[in-house]
């Protein structure tokens, strides 16, 4: 065993405590403004500790919005937002995990062309294509959608690769098998394919989850309506407006309600997160 | 790799990938291809008519003075978000990695900020270092620094390096702590055996065993600095004082969307395109190494 000295591990947890309040300081003090007065804080004169309109600001934030800039209650905002990360998630991984099942378990004329073709998507964030893409989802008129939204998002490869590689080590005899047992195609797949793809499916929802929920560049581009805000989209234009009228505890609130859902994900369900996120990036 | 056992059918496989297939070649081909096309093209001010003119696109762009900064800029803001949160990663993984008490905590503690999104990043640090009514500018000041990244473009610059390395941390703490989880133990009690003592142990032992994560990370960090801090600059600085946080995925967005000029937009997004392809490349040339070793 390798000596561990006292001070060592002593200087280990300060450092650690540090590091873990660097990280979490910009959040507290989120936390505390939402809880303030506008004009204390617009003073300059925020205290460190929360103040007393915490009910106040989230009731605001949620259902009214502010009164100022955007005028669209964040809950809304946080419905388009939900709707987008599941039909992000749920999307790719349907797609991705029949074209994976075609790919491996079947031979046919343009299998490699057909997954290379998939694969090739793995190379480009939508930034670098963004305004012909917009072109495209406004000439199907799409702008404004929930489809539309999520349809240029869906195209990538990463799961599909994922998916290929999850069913490479399946045994053959669970096939042959099934095959014994009188089941075709669809029975294969759902009966016994699908389950065992559990864990690898719950892994990657987890993380398409956040990704989704925190897309940026493209929401910002193709909503141009209030009502198909969302929320990271709304909480950029809650502090275009000049600095003095920024109504600063509920952008504060919006930020916070913006993190809460991913990193409630991640917090929770810190083992499939952590599986999901070394898988995709391999 | 092949299987062995495979179904047998005609017109199946088609139908399991058509959703896919469709959905790449409408929203990632046919606009991939548009803008290759639409950066040959130049189109007149009012949009009437448009001219097939070669290269002049590309020319125009490395002529630019600008279009030069704005690649220098990126790298260089790229190289040090990298640095920094590789660096304050490392560190905080090394003490992660000791057999403490309540470790599994502060793993949680550490990564959650994996999960905020760039723009709400912004907000955060562009409140805590607001001019003037920023917690933490009240105490640069007291300190005798003139605070002002709304005027100051270096200040600009440093406060977008700072908010998207620490986006950052976790997605590398967590790398780095599965890296240094795989060093055999039996490996650093030789060298403990040989006297090393910790800090030499960590320099000679652990750190040329972690190169493989540090350098697949690096990679990571680079694209994730092109790409990621669009959201982060947009809420903070939006390019500005100037253009001193413009980097050019930043320019791709204004020039197309404010000066439309989608020519040189789309000749921008070409270039991006190749240099995320050359970073893709490296990163799969390396990680086919790893694997055969």
């Amino acid at each position: 065993m390798v000596e561990e000295e006292g001070f060592q591990r002593y200087l280990a947890h300060v450092i650690l405590w540090i590091g873990i309040a660097i990280v979490a300081f910009p959040v507290y003090l989120a936390i505390v403004a939402s809880t303030q007065d506008n004009a204390v804080i617009a003073n300059g004169q925020m205290s460190l500790l929360p103040g007393g309109h915490f009910f106040e600001t989230y009731y605001q934030t949620l259902f009214v919005g502010t009164s100022g800039s955007t005028r669209e209650p964040v809950l809304n905002m946080m419905l388009n937002s939900l709707i987008m990360a599941l039909l992000i998630a749920v999307g790719k991984i349907a797609i991705s995990i029949i074209s994976a099942y075609a790919i491996v378990y079947f031979r046919f004329p343009f299998r490699m062309a057909i997954f290379w073709i998939i694969f090739i998507t793995l190379m480009l964030p939508v930034e670098v294509r963004i305004y012909p893409t917009y072109k495209i989802v406004a000439d199907l008129h799409l702008l404004d959608s929930y489809a539309g939204l999520s349809l240029p998002l869906i195209a990538s490869a990463t799961a599909t690769l994922l998916f290929r590689q999850f069913f490479m080590t399946v045994p053959d005899e669970l096939l042959e098998a099934s095959r014994i047992d009188g089941a075709g195609p669809f029975r294969f797949f759902w009966d016994t394919l699908l389950p065992l793809s559990r864990t690898n499916m719950a892994a990657l929802f987890v993380i398409l989850f956040i990704l989704g929920w925190n897309q940026y560049l493209w929401p910002l581009l193709i909503t141009t309506r209030d009502d198909m805000q969302t929320i990271q989209v709304g909480i950029r234009k809650m502090i275009t407006t000049t600095d003095a009228l920024t109504e600063w505890p509920v952008v504060m609130a919006t930020a916070l309600l913006a993190m809460l859902p991913p990193v409630f994900v991640v917090v929770v369900m810190q083992k499939l997160f952590v599986r999901g996120l070394v898988e995709t990036e391999k | 790799m092949q299987k062995q056992s495979i179904f047998q059918s005609k017109l199946l496989p088609y139908a399991l990938v058509a959703p896919q297939l469709a959905i790449v070649l409408i929203f990632f081909y046919w606009p991939a291809a548009q803008a290759v096309i639409q950066s040959f093209l130049l189109q007149d001010a009012f949009g009437l008519s448009t001219t097939f003119v070669w290269f002049e696109n590309y020319l125009e762009l490395f002529k630019d003075p600008a279009y030069f900064a704005a690649i220098v800029r990126t790298f260089a803001f790229s190289f040090a978000i990298a640095i920094s949160s590789l660096s304050f990663a490392l560190l905080l993984a090394v003490m992660a990695d000791k057999p403490l008490r309540g470790s599994t905590l502060y793993r949680t503690l550490l990564i959650w900020p994996y999960a905020v999104a760039p723009p709400v990043v912004g907000v955060l640090w562009v409140f805590m270092l607001h001019p003037s009514l920023g917690v933490l500018s009240r105490y640069l000041r007291a300190m005798g620094v003139d605070w002002n990244p709304l005027l100051n473009g270096d200040q600009a610059a440093a406060l977008i390096i700072l908010a998207a390395a620490w986006k950052q941390i976790s997605y590398n703490f967590l790398f780095f702590l599965a890296g240094l989880q795989s060093i055999p133990k039996s490996v650093i009690e030789a060298a403990a055996i040989d006297g090393a003592r910790p800090m030499r142990r960590f320099w000679t032992v652990i750190f040329p065993l972690l190169s493989p994560t540090i350098f697949f990370l690096l990679v990571i960090n680079i694209v994730y600095a092109f790409f990621d801090t669009f959201g982060i600059i947009d809420t903070m600085t939006r390019g500005g004082p100037g253009k001193a946080t413009e980097t050019l995925v930043y320019k791709v967005y204004t020039d197309g969307l404010l000066g439309g000029n989608l020519g040189s937009s789309a000749a921008q997004s070409v270039i991006l395109m190749v240099i995320v392809i050359v970073l893709t490349g490296i990163q799969f040339r390396f990680v086919e190494r790893k694997v055969t070793y």
